[in-house]
């Protein structure tokens, strides 16, 4: 099979810029990078296509000297759906604006929830009987300790309300939130 | 008989046209949508008694074009028993969320776009178990990934839109590598028909082969999350709403494994990752059932155990015997519909106690006790105790790892063991905390209020008793599935029959002269 060795630079230039595009936490950068990667990898199967010929149709010539259509029809189906695909990005993007997210990727609430509570609730977690009194007990003793840190209550005393998705809000906020002393 | 097989993908694609034009009147959407999954059910359940009891694959190629050319749809026993399966478990959810829907009353734009994305994702579900060759594969997954985008950022709210980003960035790379190997199959052997491909594969040197088979197992292992490359699902799936974190959880991942074992089975035959496969599908055992055991948010938990048992279906694959490849494939199914009522389960569960914290809801065994039933048996069922299918499942794989009995596959077992009791450990945890524990906030006057709202009798009275009732289709839906779980077991041994069968004909490679037999159109 005979490849251009230009098509192949501009691909691994295209597939290197994209993938360190696509780990930057800005959102439109990570578009940026998705769509550099797109164009490299329908690059790759143009490189695949091997020696250009003429127009493959039915009577242009002689099918030795044709390209392959198939990874044609390949590219372009793969171009469509990076198109449709970055049409969502796009409208996601400037949703995420629009929330004031500013536009980056964001870190997920629960996994910092997780991380920061301590051995504390996880005892608590297992203590099946009497949380709430618990609740009491393990709110003074944080504030008098400077170690631990508020957060930990702070999360786990707002992530129902945090959650604004529609279905999922939780009936007892008032309840729950209304101990976040 | 062939001429029914396209109407899989074609029918739910349709049916989506359909939902969209009539955006505006949800009444026709349901029946649309409804009457679609069901038509798809139907012909697929015709279809698997056809190609069961004739023993022979039906391949059909799309336009007329020969066979090695054209785009080949091609079912056999394991494509229509997982269209069967995935059609049943797409219709439960749908009557879920239809359910879900009418009790919020919401008639605005999610529900008009609800309906059409929901059965695109169908159709490209189906386009994908049914796919003969690896682009239209492709296709397949990306039908089924741009309406998952659509259904995961439902309503765009500020959680979702956060959850979404990361899901779509994960899926859009995996996409990517997979085109890429896509590129680079079809220009070491030019040609990306699954049939062919195999026949020619075997004319490579063993290390582009390796470098080919990586590659598609890296796209894959992200769909299916595969342990170094799961870490995107808990993240993602539990701020969906509850019928689309169901049907994501049963049916997304598994197609992922089902694009891997039709890799490792057909394509890569000679080629041998089993060891690499093994031990990854520990660690997704180990390290997903771990990540369940620290979360306390039921849909999280779920999510969680998820990834850990995608490592079962890992671990069987890697088996590679055809008694292992059967067990896979009944476990499969048997985590698919589990897992799905699991989810929905904790749908009830969010609607009834307004949280899926298990911090937070206490005492659902004595306010909804049908509700601790249906959450109860699909629990222990994915524990692994017995006599449920799951544990028939894992029985089945444990046993098919020690007819091998290398080293690795003991320790490959005792991680099974030990997942499947950390499984049972947190669900049971959870079970206690949400359900067991008492609730000494309600006096036994509001616990027999709730229990008549529960039943959906008693008219609301204010906001939060308006959110406390389930409708009855909710209900009736989750126990429905609920059955189809006990059917799993009670059903265990024509369904492992088949699965047993349908492991024998994967190690047997498929050819093009098969194919050309199997298409009558």
């Amino acid at each position: 099979m005979t490849v251009s060795a230009v098509l192949i630079v501009i691909m691994a230039a295209l597939f290197a810029c994209g993938a360190y595009a696509m780990l930057e936490r800005s959102l439109t950068r990570v578009l940026i990078g998705f769509l550099l990667l797109g164009n490299a990898t329908n690059l790759f199967l143009l490189v695949v296509m091997g020696r250009p010929g003429i127009a493959p149709f039915f009577g242009a010539g002689d099918v030795d000297e044709m390209s392959d259509p198939l990874p044609q029809a390949l590219t372009l189906t793969a171009i469509v759906i990076t198109f449709a695909v970055s049409a969502f990005l796009l409208a996601l993007i400037y949703r995420s604006w629009q929330l004031g997210q500013a536009d980056t990727v964001v870190d997920d609430e629960e996994d910092i929830a997780v991380r920061d509570r301590g051995a504390v609730e996880e005892d608590e977690m297992d203590d099946e009987t009497s949380i709430e009194d618990d609740d009491e007990d393990a709110t003074t003793d944080f504030i008098g300790t400077e170690t631990a840190p508020i957060t930990v209550l702070h999360h786990r005393d707002l992530d129902g309300i945090r959650d604004d998705a529609p279905v999922d809000r939780p009936g007892r906020d008032g309840r729950d939130g209304g101990d976040a002393r | 008989m062939s001429a029914l097989v396209p109407l899989l993908v074609a029918l739910p694609l349709l049916g989506a046209g359909i939902a969209l034009v009539f955006g505006r009147q949800r009444r026709v959407q349901v029946g649309v949508s409804v009457i679609t999954l069901t038509l798809v059910a139907a012909i697929a359940a015709v279809l698997l008694y056809t190609v069961d009891s004739s023993g022979q694959a039906i391949a059909v190629s799309v336009g007329g074009w020969p066979i090695p050319f054209g785009i080949v749809l091609y079912v056999d026993r394991l494509a229509a028993l997982l269209v069967v399966i995935s059609s049943i478990v797409l219709l439960a959810v749908l009557l879920f969320s239809v359910g879900q829907g009418a009790a919020d009353g919401d008639d605005d734009t999610p529900v008009t776009i609800f309906h059409p994305s929901y059965l695109i994702l169908s159709a490209g579900i189906f386009n994908a178990f049914i796919a003969g060759d690896l682009f239209n594969l492709y296709v397949g997954f990306e039908i089924l990934l741009v309406a998952s985008y659509v259904l995961i950022t439902l309503g765009s709210t500020e959680s979702r839109i956060r959850a979404g980003v990361v899901y779509i960035v994960v899926s859009l790379v995996s996409s990517i590598l997979f085109l890429a190997a896509i590129a680079a199959i079809y220009g070491a052997l030019g040609t990306v028909n699954i049939a062919q491909l195999a026949e020619r594969m075997t004319e490579l040197p063993d290390s582009t082969q390796l470098v080919l088979h990586l590659m598609l197992l890296l796209a894959f292992s992200i769909k299916a999350a595969v342990f170094p490359l799961s870490f995107w699902l808990p993240d993602s799936y539990p701020t969906a709403p509850a019928p689309v974190t169901a049907v994501f959880a049963g049916l997304l991942t598994k197609v992922g494994v089902y694009a891997m074992i039709r890799t490792e089975t057909q394509i890569f035959r000679d080629n041998d990752v089993n060891t690499l496969l093994l031990i990854v599908a520990l660690a997704t055992m180990i390290v997903g059932v771990l990540g369940a055991l620290a979360q306390a948010e039921l849909k999280r938990i779920l999510s969680f155990t998820l990834v850990s048992h995608v490592g079962y279906l890992v671990f069987g694959l890697a088996i590679a015997t055809p008694l292992a490849l059967g067990a896979t494939i009944y476990y499969m199914v048997h985590h698919i519909i589990v897992q799905t009522t699991l989810f929905l389960a904790v749908g009830l569960v969010e609607r009834r106690a307004g949280s899926t914290s298990i911090l937070k809801v206490k005492g659902l065994m004595r306010a909804a006790p049908l509700l601790a039933v249906l959450f109860f048996i699909p629990a222990i069922n994915l524990g692994g105790l017995p006599p449920f299918s799951g544990f028939i499942g894992k029985l089945a794989l444990f046993d098919a790892a020690a007819e091998v009995g290398t080293p690795l596959m003991y320790i490959l077992i005792v991680g099974g063991i030990v997942t499947s009791l950390l499984t049972l450990y947190t669900l049971m945890r959870a079970w206690n905390l949400a359900f067991w524990r008492e609730d000494d906030d309600h006096t036994e006057e509001t616990g027999v209020v709730d229990r008549i709202s529960y039943l959906g009798d008693a008219p609301a009275a204010d906001d939060e008793g308006a959110r406390r009732v389930i409708p009855r289709i909710m209900t009736a839906t989750t126990a429905g599935m609920v059955a189809v779980t006990v059917a799993l077991t009670v059903f265990a041994g024509p369904l492992y029959t088949l699965c047993a069968s349908i492991g024998d004909a994967l190690l047997t490679p498929v050819t093009l002269v098969q194919l050309d037999d199997g298409g009558g159109s």
